[in-house]
């Protein structure tokens, strides 16, 4: 009985690309994706998803540290809130990073008297848009893994005698580091194909703002065997994100 | 050795309790679920503040709330031995036994080899190489306690250590805790009566947050003095020396058993249910089962059968109609009559035995030494 379901819901999954795969223009696919727009779009994506993916580890890792072990009352809230970017069409995400820090918007304006700096319509727009989407995924997966009864492991291990450092490297860090793991994985394939936020918050500019998905979009207008061949290029990309990086993430060490 | 006085409140739960384990002794804390005993052995272990409270090992002061002093666990050389043995699942059980050592400062050839020893005093040493994953409960739980040993603890406390082992391999590991905690010094938290026989010299009775019973194990156990620790005991236990069929009482009484570890000659208790006694009023002819004369001294109900209670402390259930068909009353000749596969034989606890003649008189106030008293 539930075979046919299942069967549709992979078929939905699978047959898109397998259409992309069919309509590629493969005579004409190595010029296509080394043009020197594809190129200065893929350098662009790699570079601002790995910086933003960081920033999810290093902002985030702390926020679902304090979202697992935290003792505040409205701690509930707070966790729901995190989940905002998941759940909010990406372009609104966009549009309200533009009014906080346009130059219309109130962090902007103090941004841009204080210090001359402006940030919509460049690449560190470009970061910010991604973090935001990116940020819930990684936040989701770590704060499970700090959850799933780590702390009792750590409690025996300060009765052997460990300090709290020796017991955040030795046990808390190796037994989130499943979770993180699927959790960076994540966030850097939604930074790289995030869209809306970033042409609503930073405009599409060649080498600047203009990542793959966005370079993608454009192509389409002009000649629709570039957008295709970039697509694939993106399906690889993905492919190969999670191929290296799900199966000690996603099986764990259990 | 350990004094702790500790008050804990959660709500309408409060734990309100001070024990003392004098050296070389191990103490049992029984009682039943939410009684506040993991509550209590948490805050020795300093994984949990009591509300007020003092915690002293040895001349270490642990915890004072008085003072707002608390030493965090890594500082206080207490192991524990959980229900769950929480093998670190990315570490090889030779690691994972030498955790300790590793973590306070040994090399790391050194802490190995402190943890083979530890290993093949648990007769885990075969295990080494494997992960936690690739051992089944009962091993899992021998490495977990090879690892708290290993990290030479002043104090041992055990949660509950047998709970959560397959029952066919539980009375092994009850056998190796007997011979690990013989000269250690330990707090054993168990809702299991077996426990605190095999492996306690003094026993704490907690019910409800506060302590109920206290003193040495089998005076607690075989002459309980509140109703609540003897429903807890539940137990009929006659006390003796291992024969190669079962046991000889010390009354001279024989009794047949399943034993398989006691050696003949050994102090021993035989255990069996009241729900596996019947009771006659005339002496059973050419039975090979196992007769004890005794004389009715209450008759009691007990859920819904009668519980028949002797002189020597025996106890049946049996239902209300065999108990009027016998017509039973006070004082009456009975004779207590259970199958040999219905006894089980176990050997006491070393120490239990050498303390008859400490046992304090009942009214007297605690003496000197090992004592546990109420606040």
């Amino acid at each position: 009985m539930l075979w046919l379901p299942a069967l549709m819901a992979f078929a939905l999954i699978v047959l898109p690309v397998i259409g992309l795969v069919v309509r590629a223009p493969w005579s004409r696919f190595g010029a296509l994706v080394t043009s020197p727009s594809a190129l200065a779009a893929l350098e662009l994506s790699l570079r601002t998803a790995a910086v933003s993916t960081l920033l999810c580890v290093l902002l985030g890792g702390p926020l679902a540290a304090v979202l697992a072990r935290g003792t505040l009352p409205g701690l509930r809230l707070l966790r729901s809130v995190v989940l905002l970017p998941l759940v909010l069409p990406p372009v609104v995400g966009g549009l309200a990073l533009l009014y906080l820090l346009g130059v219309s918007g109130f962090a902007g304006y103090v941004l841009d008297v204080a210090f001359g700096v402006r940030v919509p319509f460049t690449t560190t727009a470009v970061i910010l848009a991604q973090t935001f989407v990116a940020m819930p995924f990684l936040v989701v997966s770590l704060e499970g893994a700090l959850r799933t009864g780590e702390q009792r492991y750590e409690s025996i291990a300060a009765t052997l005698g460990a300090r709290p450092w020796t017991v955040f490297r030795r046990i808390t860090v190796p037994l989130v580091l499943p979770g993180l793991g699927s959790g960076t994985v994540l966030s850097f394939a939604r930074c790289l194909g995030e869209f809306g936020a970033t042409i609503a918050f930073a405009g599409s500019l060649q080498g600047v703002t203009r990542t793959l998905p966005l370079e993608v979009y454009l192509q389409r207008e002009v000649d629709a065997d570039g957008a295709i061949a970039l697509s694939l290029l993106l399906v690889v990309v993905a492919i190969v994100v999670i191929v290296v990086g799900r199966p000690r993430s996603a099986e764990g060490l259990r | 050795m350990l004094h702790a006085e500790v008050v804990v409140q959660r709500g309408e739960f409060t734990l309100d309790v001070a024990v003392h384990v004098a050296p070389g002794e191990v103490v049992a804390v029984l009682g039943r679920n939410g009684s506040g005993k993991s509550t209590l052995l948490n805050a020795v272990a300093g994984l949990l503040r009591p509300d007020r409270g003092r915690i002293a090992l040895g001349d270490r002061v642990l915890t004072d709330t008085a003072t707002g002093m608390v030493l965090p666990p890594h500082q206080r050389r207490i192991g524990l031995l959980a229900q769950q043995p929480l093998l670190f699942p990315h570490l090889s059980v030779l690691d994972n036994v030498a955790f300790g050592p590793l973590a306070t400062g040994t090399s790391r050839r050194e802490a190995r080899q402190a943890a083979l020893q530890h290993l093949t005093e648990v007769d885990a040493a075969q295990f080494a190489a494997r992960r936690p994953g690739q051992l089944s409960g009962g091993q899992a739980q021998r490495v977990a306690l090879a690892r708290a040993l290993a990290s030479q603890p002043e104090l041992l406390l055990l949660d509950e250590p047998l709970s959560a082992v397959d029952v066919e391999y539980a009375p092994a590991l009850r056998s190796l805790l007997q011979t690990v905690l013989a000269d250690r010094v330990a707090l054993i938290v168990t809702h299991q009566v077996i426990d605190a026989l095999m492996l306690a010299d003094q026993v704490v009775v907690l019910d409800a947050g506060l302590l109920v019973e206290q003193g040495p194990t089998r005076e607690v156990l075989t002459r309980p003095r509140s109703t609540f620790a003897a429903r807890l005991a539940g137990l009929n236990l006659v006390t003796g020396i291992v024969t190669a069929s079962g046991l000889l009482a010390d009354d001279g009484t024989e009794l047949s058993g399943q034993h398989g570890y006691p050696a003949a000659g050994t102090a021993a208790v035989a255990v069996f249910t009241p729900a596996a006694v019947s009771v006659y009023v005339d002496p059973p002819k050419g039975s090979p089962r196992n007769v004890i004369p005794d004389r009715v001294e209450a008759i009691e109900p007990n859920g819904t059968l009668v519980r028949v209670r002797g002189a020597s402390g025996l106890a049946a259930d049996i239902t209300p109609a065999a108990a009027v068909e016998l017509g039973l009353h006070t004082n009456a000749q009975v004779w207590f009559v259970v199958k040999a596969t219905e006894v089980a034989i176990y050997p006491q606890h070393p120490k239990a035995s050498s303390n008859d003649a400490a046992i304090p008189n009942r009214d007297a106030p605690p003496h000197a030494g090992p004592q546990i008293s109420r606040r």
